[in-house]
């Protein structure tokens, strides 16, 4: 029986503290009513009030999400498929490139990724701005979508799809009636982490976009640049909302079904 | 009929994933590398030579000729990016020593947590992860200016009696990784930890070993391939790491990743930016190989 001592709790205690506190401050400046971060003066939402009036930030809002729910959704899908490959086919010719090119993306350094799409863009003659942004976009999050859902696949029971298969189910049925819903919560999860790492990126963006598109990180690092102030911070800290709603709602979501799904197996077994 | 579906199938799931990552991953490098040959050039794009189709057999085997080493030859004779490299390893190398000492014991602490914590516990790590990177950085700079929240708390409780001078210095950029990257380091030693069999370590107890010795001999071995893995999750991309030393490193703090950038906006130079990419490939293609062969194994492991 493993002991948990003063240590271990001390330990991590200190460790989120160390991981929370700064965000922790950072969301309390945001309502801050002097102009500096370091300072209290007082409670006020004006920051937030002002935000709404700032035409730019909310320009490169909107072009942010909508680069963010696109790429996410194509990653998922090339994510799952990158994935099914990976544990289902073991041998094909080119494999172990094919592996090579899905991990590496995980820790790229985003200059290089950045620089890479850039040069291919050009190389091609295809207009930097939305478009170019978005398969960057999609290029370098599939991959972390493919880790997530090739964990998944690999505690799979594979008897259920080879049963529906033996019963005449064409494999294309089979994945949709049968794996898909039984990865789904990976799925899903890949799908939000690969929205919130677009939303966040910085780097490659600054690199792959053009004139008229915009993101929220390069405002907010353009104006970071400029110095520290409670508008920005509100921003952040909206964004932190944001994620951390999506993040718990998915998080009881997946719990909710796991725990039915458990249910429908012992209801499964009960009735038989 | 399904035997020739599952074909079409397999053909499909591959071959599509693949094709996106030769075009938009793979093809990007053979460019990068290209560019780095060429010379900078008042043009659209800014360097030449330029291929083209038409240019036909002849013209291409003139434009192969005017491709050069030199921009090699100049990052290799110019200090500035020598001492570039040399100080993002260095950076990279303490930071993710300094990541490990404070991963490890948290890792530990998650390990040795009740079963029914531990959900809880790793979706508080994980949380921060999802949170902007750009964001956890920018937050660190109220803190560490000089009249700054750590200073300002400092002095209040009679610490110090004049403000550190944190921001802007390798400390900073030493802070910044190890706030950035922790959860990366955490996770995979946790996994490691986690799945560790208990009645090793009471077998060694058992025989008199002392608990710091069983700790030596028995659980941190076993730790090693998590450590190993987080190490290389950390260093990696600390060595081309661009927000953290431009935000709160100092003037004076030479890093690749930042010295890619400049190269590439401010001084618009393509071909060099190009070499300084290819070079920082180089040195990352041996950890990012060894990288996937532990990632490789795992799976193999898993399954």
């Amino acid at each position: 029986m493993p002991s948990w001592s003063r240590f271990n709790i001390a330990s991590i205690v200190l460790g989120f503290a160390f991981l929370y506190l700064p965000i922790v401050l950072l969301v309390i400046f945001s309502f801050n009513e002097s102009k500096l971060v370091t300072v209290w003066a007082g409670f006020s939402t004006k920051w937030y009030v002002a935000l709404f009036h700032n035409q730019g930030l909310l320009d490169a809002a909107w072009v942010t999400i909508r680069v963010s729910l696109i790429s996410a959704t194509v990653a998922t899908v090339l994510g799952t498929m990158a994935a099914l490959a990976l544990v289902r086919y073991t041998r094909f010719r080119g494999r172990l490139l094919f592996s090579g090119m899905v991990y590496a993306p995980l820790v790229m350094p985003e200059v290089i990724t950045g620089l890479s799409l850039l040069l291919l863009f050009v190389a091609i003659g295809f207009d930097r701005g939305f478009w170019t942004l978005t398969l960057a976009h999609i290029t370098f999050t599939m991959c972390f979508v493919a880790v997530v859902v090739q964990s998944r696949l690999l505690s799979f029971d594979r008897s259920i799809e080879e049963a529906a298969l033996d019963l005449g189910a064409t494999p294309l049925r089979t994945f949709f009636e049968v794996t898909l819903p039984i990865i789904a919560p990976a799925v899903f999860s890949g799908w939000v982490l690969a929205f919130t790492l677009s939303l966040d990126d910085l780097v490659i963006s600054s690199f792959t976009t053009g004139p008229g598109a915009t993101t929220l990180p390069m405002k907010i690092y353009s104006q970071v640049r400029l110095g520290v102030t409670p508008e920005i911070n509100a921003v952040c800290t909206i964004l932190i909302a944001f994620v951390t709603i999506g993040v718990v709602v998915a998080s009881v979501t997946t719990k909710r079904r796991e725990v039915q799904r458990q249910r429908d197996e012992q209801a499964a077994f009960a009735g038989r | 009929m399904t035997k020739l579906g599952s074909a079409i199938f397999r053909r499909l799931v591959i071959i599509v994933p693949y094709a996106w990552l030769l075009f938009f991953f793979l093809i990007p490098f053979v460019i990068v590398f290209r560019i780095s040959l060429s010379t900078t050039a008042i043009a659209q794009p800014p360097y030449v030579p330029v291929f083209s189709l038409a240019d036909g057999l002849a013209g291409t085997m003139e434009k192969i000729r005017q491709l050069s080493f030199d921009n090699f030859t100049w990052l290799a004779e110019d200090a500035l990016y020598y001492t570039a490299y040399l100080s993002s390893l260095k950076i990279a190398t303490v930071s993710t020593l300094l990541t490990l000492l404070i991963a490890y014991p948290i890792a530990y602490g998650m390990a040795q947590a009740p079963r029914t914590l531990r959900p809880t516990l790793l979706m508080l790590v994980i949380l921060p992860f999802w949170t902007s990177f750009l964001i956890r950085v920018y937050s660190w700079i109220a803190i560490l200016k000089p009249e700054g929240l750590l200073n300002q708390f400092l002095l209040a409780i009679g610490v110090i009696h004049e403000p550190l001078i944190i921001l802007n210095t390798n400390w900073a950029i030493y802070i910044g990784i190890v706030y950035s990257y922790l959860p990366f380091m955490v996770l995979p030693i946790y996994s490691a930890l986690e799945k560790m069999d208990h009645s090793l370590i009471e077998a060694a107890q058992d025989l008199g070993c002392p608990p710091i010795t069983a700790f030596w001999k028995v659980t941190f071995p076993l730790s090693v391939p998590g450590v190993i893995a987080g190490c290389m999750l950390v260093f990696i991309p600390a060595v081309g790491e661009f927000v953290i030393p431009d935000l709160l490193g100092g003037s004076q703090t030479l890093m690749i990743g930042k010295t890619l950038w400049t190269e590439f906006n401010s001084n618009r130079d393509w071909p060099v930016s190009a070499a300084v990419a290819t070079v920082l490939l180089l040195i990352l293609v041996v950890p990012i190989v060894f990288f996937q062969n532990i990632q490789a194994k795992a799976d193999e492991q898993g399954k």
